[in-house]
């Protein structure tokens, strides 16, 4: 019986599996196997080298990656700060308000990002909602609020908001009302309650939706196109160039390794650490 | 104002010395240490709480006991500061705390969950509450290792898990955490419902040893009146937002003030007066008149006449008692030490008598027998 229960299995996984290999390994692979091909060539039967890795560092392309994880890793913060207490109330207080505002924040997603973005991009700009309203009223002009970094923390934030909030939710549920009580009841005042008992009790939640969000905003690409014009160039950017406007395939793909590389083991060293059976209910 | 916990740093030896001097009698220095002044609350309309005064004094064990819903449970929440009251007043000592929120009040609980935190082990636990205070590592620990004495519990189980403790031990750690706040008064809110038969007596036990030797005030909430008597020095009885009757436990159960206090304070034979002039006579029962008059049962009396079961006892034929009825009897159950009978009037009416194992008898199905009571040892209920 065991037997077969194994080899039905194997059966029934099967389909994903192939399906993961065809969609999501082989492309992988051919890009790992054309990050060590030499430059600007467009085929795999060439001998090895590093050229791409060392132009990468020559030509200052990690700047680029050290953008993308500043401005992902100031976004995760700032997210997180602002998450908590929405996610709080949603978990603990507002009770069945919490639906209205979950299918609210769940809508936003329904609509593409770019135009939402946009959206922005005629609310921020010179001539826009507010310079424009401003200009009329008072008489003086300014330049706009586009194109530079904070915004595109800004559109990061407003953008990957969800995915915050709802892991974080998620995990301030599970920490339990009366472990709350006892702990202000035995003199904890409010911080020390989040720091001692909420804190590490909603673990779980909190390491899911800051590795989400922060996967998220470092491959994010379209808010600094679109709100921060050229004021930054984000990995993702300089990857896309490289396969388009730079023609050259092996250094978008060491670019993309590095990226995969380094946001990878971030989240790995995340995962190791979070029990998802927790958060996933399977126990307490 | 500042009325925060006097922050009594665990001072090792001296501490364990003050609890061993501790070993005295609880109402050595009978001096309130709480005062609950017309305590009243209402949620939505609801009165939860209805004008409740109460003093205790201080080293005293007061348990307060009432069905679910009586208020007892909102009333905990009150004094330690987790619900606001409408109106009233609760005085500790000389200052006043109503407004004092629960952090800042040097009460603590043992929640009836007991609320231990899952992510901390025994000895983190025990010294929460002395981290909050920010005491030196050291000392917290020599403290939690008294208090893991003190509950009983082994030292190795300082760095034990909380999900690796059976539910007798995870009691003691809530009590050791508890302690080792240091409260002025500690509150309980049926830490023990949640355990088996055997264990809760046992620990039942312990925590009234536990209160003689650490002195401290304790206020238990209960609705199992069997606990109640146990434990506490005095009981509350509680019904619907007010304290029914509140006395020490032998007080309560032989003299109650009221048919729910009888009832409620397990088994009992109650005979309504008959309000029809002349004599003094009793429902289901004969009284002897000579008897009533010595009793001081005037005609006119209203109210109940309670027997408690092992005040009644099975007539012999020809014996007489001051009060006696006939019946069959029903059933027979054992308890252990005692036995008791079921006894069937004629009116209805089901006597209940509890004999001890001794002088059980022998009877048939469908066998007549005389029960009866001496007023002696009955209790009147005057009705209000």
């Amino acid at each position: 019986m065991e037997r077969i229960n194994q080899r039905l299995g194997v059966l029934s996984a099967l389909p994903v599996v192939v399906f993961l290999a065809a969609g999501f390994l082989a492309p992988l692979c051919v890009v790992a196997a054309f990050s060590i091909m030499p430059q600007k060539v467009f085929s795999l039967a060439n001998l090895p080298d590093f050229s791409s890795y060392a132009l990468m560092i020559q030509e200052g392309y990690w700047e680029s990656l050290l953008v993308s994880l500043a401005m992902a890793f100031a976004a995760t913060f700032i997210l997180f700060v602002i998450c908590w207490p929405l996610a709080f109330a949603m978990a603990k207080v507002f009770g069945r308000f919490t639906l209205v505002l979950t299918i609210g924040v769940v809508m936003t997603l329904f609509v593409s990002e770019n135009i939402r973005l946009f959206g922005w991009v005629l609310t921020l700009m010179k001539g826009g909602l507010i310079e424009g309203y401003w200009r009329s009223w008072t008489g003086q002009s300014f330049d706009g609020l586009l194109y530079n970094v904070p915004v595109i923390i800004f559109g990061l934030v407003y953008v990957y908001l969800p995915f915050m909030l709802f892991p974080l939710a998620q995990g301030i549920a599970m920490v339990p009302d009366d472990a709350r009580q006892a702990a202000f009841d035995l003199g904890a005042n409010r911080w020390q309650i989040f720091r001692e008992v909420e804190l590490p009790l909603s673990a779980p939640g909190i390491a899911v939706g800051c590795l989400i969000t922060f996967v998220l905003t470092a491959g994010a690409i379209a808010e600094s196109k679109l709100l921060g014009g050229r004021a930054v160039i984000v990995i993702s950017d300089e990857i896309e160039r490289s396969f388009t406007y730079g023609q050259n395939w092996p250094l978008g793909s060491a670019l993309a390794m590095t990226l995969i590389a380094v946001v990878g083991s971030f989240a790995i060293f995340g995962v190791t650490r979070i029990d998802l059976d927790a958060i996933m209910g399977r126990k307490r | 104002m500042n009325i925060a916990a006097p922050v009594r740093l665990p001072a090792g030896k001296a501490d364990l010395s003050r609890q061993a001097e501790a070993l005295r009698p609880t109402h050595m220095n009978a001096q309130p240490i709480l005062r609950v002044v017309d305590l009243k609350k209402t949620f939505d309309g609801f009165t939860a709480l209805d004008s409740v005064n109460l003093t205790v004094d201080d080293g005293e064990f007061l348990a307060i006991v009432g069905p679910s819903g009586s208020g007892k449970t909102t009333l905990i929440r009150l004094l330690v500061g987790m619900e606001e009251q409408t109106s009233g007043e609760i005085w500790l000592r000389d200052s006043r705390i109503d407004n004092v929120p629960a952090n800042k009040r040097p009460t603590c609980m043992v929640f009836q969950s007991l609320a231990l935190f899952p992510h901390r082990s025994v000895g983190e636990n025990i010294e929460f509450p002395l981290k909050i205070r920010g005491v030196d590592p050291a000392l917290r620990r020599a403290r939690a290792l008294e208090l893991l004495d003190l509950v009983r519990l082994p030292q190795h189980y300082y760095g034990k898990r909380i999900q690796q403790c059976s539910g007798g031990e995870r009691q003691r750690v809530a009590l050791a955490r508890a302690l080792a706040f240091d409260p002025e008064i500690l509150f309980f809110d049926e830490p023990l419902s949640a355990l088996d038969f055997r264990l809760r007596k046992m620990l039942e036990k312990e925590l009234k040893d536990l209160h003689q030797r650490t002195g401290k005030t304790f206020i238990y909430i209960t609705h199992s009146l069997e606990e109640a008597m146990v434990m506490s020095d005095r009981i509350a009885i509680m019904r619907s937002g007010r304290f029914e009757q509140l006395g020490p436990a032998e007080e309560i159960y032989a003299k109650p003030k009221s048919r729910f206090v009888a009832e409620f304070m397990g088994e009992v034979n109650l005979f309504r007066a008959n309000g029809n002039g002349g004599t003094v006579s009793f429902e289901h029962v004969t009284v002897d008149p000579a008897a009533a008059a010595k009793r001081g049962l005037r005609p006119g009396f209203s109210g109940d006449l309670m027997a408690r079961p092992e005040s009644v006892r099975l007539l012999k034929p020809g014996e007489r008692a001051d009060v006696m009825a006939t019946g069959i009897v029903e059933s027979e159950y054992l308890l252990g030490s005692r036995v008791q009978y079921l006894v069937r009037l004629a009116s209805g009416y089901k006597v209940t008598v509890e004999l001890s194992r001794e002088n059980r008898v022998t009877w048939e199905p469908g066998q007549s027998m005389g029960v009866g009571f001496d007023l002696d040892r009955a209790h009147l209920i005057q009705e209000a």
